[in-house]
């Protein structure tokens, strides 16, 4: 009713300072709330770094050991976590991921070490892949089901996937009667991480470049477009920080992992079986990223392309913002829930890839309590459990937090007991500092 | 009345009912439209108007009657449908997801895409920001989830939608409800140059004195019946609120 008075910007934004940060922030137009994030994840980092520091003499949190196995650890939460901001998003839950979990890394196992070898041979260079298909195949069929049940059943989504948290984990068990199955795929293996499981130096090096070289690209053809249509521009101080800071993040993560040299006694196997020769001074060869880490950051770009370039994701935070309005424009709504747990099923699928990798077996209880951390990852990252609110990159963030926050207290020593206490106190007061800063927002 | 219509009818509604767990919300209700024309429903709340409307616009699946456009059955069984028919709607919640920006709302189950497939942010927001020139030239918040506009603004984000496809057939469930005066003004305003553009368009509201001024034609409801449909110059404000309260003709009509 004020439109008059309501666009100047002292009008839009009563609250905000008039400070140098404020003015960094309109010109940079970046999102507060990831920097705050970035900011409390350093806080939790520095932290840990520092009590271990004071109260054992050896700060070990910021090692590239620790970070390199951090960015393992959070792989397999992570990808699920950028599933579950799709469900969140449109106000559902899903309380079955960690049991589907564990029901596919059962079906890849048994694909891979029973079915497979008898039909196609042990060994053969497809067999890694079909297992993966397998897995895929079942978690998205899994998902689809729930979202069949949820949309068309009308059956809240706590209930089917409260359901589908024993269902799952109680097939995982009878597909092989609670065996352990065990040795995965040489191929599948590297999927999970370790010194083979990584990319190397030079790979990095080529990772890092592609990376920098897309931060570049992205900012240039941003600017082309913001021309084209003649929109307000951001100032050329603004772009040359964001550049730098984007290629720096990018290449400090490569110099991070190219630190991080392989154990000897690995060093020493490889060179009796390759047969090099180890120059003077010791052979020093490096990890560089892993593979599970790569397959995060591909689900997390995929995945924000989704959301924020696709007609699919425009829908699922329509939905999540006013689904009797998504309903009237058009959209499909219970067809649109169908395939966001259909998604939310073949990211599961694809954890448990990684997760089955890494240990290099599957059981039954792979996935145990998985379910809650994906939930607080997305959480923490500011997905909002009202519906409509929700970020890609977030979730990941969120899910780095819930993992530093695990090995944290893991390298202090702190017992088992405490990190539940803390962790679960620590996703209480995230949210509530969310609530803070929304209300602080308005 | 319908003789001094040369054209055929835009809308035929034929006979139409729809219940809601054993109560008749709308009861064999017949109307229709012309291109051009606009068509005034009025009624206490919970009269059937905003039902009757609903099932044109495909939100609500009628139990029994016909629709005919363009003298053609046609069959609406969902909003997709109704677009087909370039039949848009502003309804009286608004219908906007309020965690979107202005052009997200606009192009909502329809956005501009690029050639490969993506949407195309810039181009949506470049249109909302004609429509809006014309439209309200105040509007500035293109940028920000509607939740943080006005009512006024929300309002015209709703009417842009409904304008901007080309629509044939419009219907406003009372779209000045939670506008000011000069707002109010420029959705009149706006009505008159839809209807020289030939649109048909039924306009539902509560102000009797409003629907006289812009409608043709106006139909009053009561219990979910038609109680007649009569042009705005053959009766007076009196007779269409009795019309409302009485639930009967008037004199005038009767005497016809």
């Amino acid at each position: 009713m004020t439109d008059n008075t309501a666009n100047t910007p002292a009008a839009t934004a009563p609250h905000r300072p008039t400070g140098l940060f404020a003015r960094f922030i309109q010109a940079t137009e970046l999102d507060t709330r990831l920097l705050g994030m970035i900011g409390a994840l350093a806080l939790i980092w520095v932290g840990f770094h520092l009590y271990g520091q004071l109260a054992h003499g050896f700060g070990a949190f910021l090692t590239p050991r620790n970070l390199w196995n951090l960015s393992v650890q959070t792989a397999s939460i992570g990808i699920m976590a950028t599933g579950m901001v799709l469900v969140i998003v449109t106000r559902h839950i899903d309380l079955s991921v960690g049991s589907v979990l564990g029901f596919c890394a059962m079906i890849m196992g048994v694909t891979q070490v029973y079915i497979l070898p008898q039909l196609i041979g042990l060994g053969h260079p497809l067999l890694w892949i079909l297992a993966i298909c397998s897995g895929l195949l079942v978690g998205t069929m899994v998902g689809a089901l729930h979202g069949f049940l949820i949309a068309y059943g009308k059956i809240p989504a706590f209930i089917v996937t409260l359901g589908g948290l024993l269902v799952w984990r109680g097939a995982a068990f009878l597909v092989a009667r609670g065996e352990t199955i065990s040795p995965v795929d040489p191929t599948f293996a590297l999927l999970g991480g370790g010194p083979y499981g990584a990319i190397g130096a030079t790979g990095s090096w080529i990772i890092g470049a592609i990376g920098c070289a897309a931060v570049l690209g992205m900012m240039w053809l941003g600017r082309k477009r913001r021309r084209g249509f003649g929109f307000p521009m951001r100032p050329v101080w603004a772009e040359t920080f964001l550049a730098i800071a984007g290629c720096g993040a990018v290449i400090g993560a490569v110099l991070l992992v190219n630190a991080y040299y392989w154990p000897k006694g690995i060093v020493r196997r490889h060179v009796a079986e390759t047969g090099i020769t180890v120059p003077e001074g010791g052979l020093f060869i490096s990890h560089g990223f892993a593979i599970p880490v790569l397959i995060l950051v591909a689900v997390a770009i995929l995945m924000t392309i989704l959301m924020s370039r696709t007609r699919f994701g425009r829908y699922v935070y329509a939905i999540g913002g006013n689904p009797e309005a998504a309903e009237l424009a058009g959209i499909n709504t219970r067809w649109m829930t169908v395939k966001i747990f259909a998604l939310m099923g073949f990211l599961t699928g694809l954890s448990a890839v990684v997760a089955s990798a890494r240990l290099g077996s599957a059981t039954n209880s792979l996935g145990t309590l998985d379910e809650l951390y994906v939930i607080a990852a997305a959480v923490i990252g500011g997905t909002s459990l009202a519906g409509g609110v929700g970020t890609i990159y977030g979730a990941v963030l969120g899910a780095f937090v819930m993992q530093s926050l695990q090995t944290g207290m893991v390298l202090i020593g702190f017992d088992a007991a405490i990190q539940q206490v803390v962790v679960g106190s620590v996703l209480v007061f995230a949210v509530f500092l969310d609530i803070l800063y929304r209300r602080n927002s308005k | 009345m319908t003789q001094t219509h040369t054209q055929k009818p835009l809308v035929e509604l034929r006979d139409i009912s729809i219940s809601f767990g054993g109560i008749r919300a709308v009861d064999h209700v017949s109307l229709d439209l012309y291109p051009g024309e606009v068509v005034g429903l009025l009624g206490h709340n919970g009269a059937g108007k905003s039902t009757l409307i609903k099932i044109l616009s495909g939100a609500y699946q009628r139990d029994g009657g016909e629709i005919w456009i363009d003298g053609k059955k046609a069959e609406i069984s969902s909003p997709r449908d109704a677009r087909d028919y370039n039949i848009e709607t502003i309804y009286q919640t608004l219908a906007l997801a309020d965690n979107l920006d202005a052009p997200s709302n606009l192009f909502l189950g329809r956005e501009l895409t690029n050639s490969i497939g993506f949407v195309d942010d810039a181009r949506m927001e470049s249109e909302t920001r004609k429509i809006m020139a014309r439209l309200n030239p105040n509007f500035k918040k293109l940028k920000e989830p509607v939740s943080a506009l006005s009512g006024g603004q929300r309002q015209s984000v709703a009417i842009a939608r409904a304008v901007y496809f080309n629509a044939r057939i419009l219907i406003m469930d009372e779209p000045t409800a939670a506008l000011g005066v000069h707002e109010t003004q420029m959705v009149a305003d706006l009505i008159q140059e839809l209807k020289k553009q030939g649109l048909g368009i039924f306009l539902i509201s509560h102000d009797t004195r409003e629907m006289m001024e812009l409608c043709d034609r106006v139909s009053v409801m009561k219990n979910g019946q038609l109680v007649g449909t009569e042009r705005v110059e053959d009766v007076t404000e009196d007779d269409i609120l009795s019309m409302i309260i009485m639930g009967k003709k008037p004199e005038t009509a009767a005497a016809h």
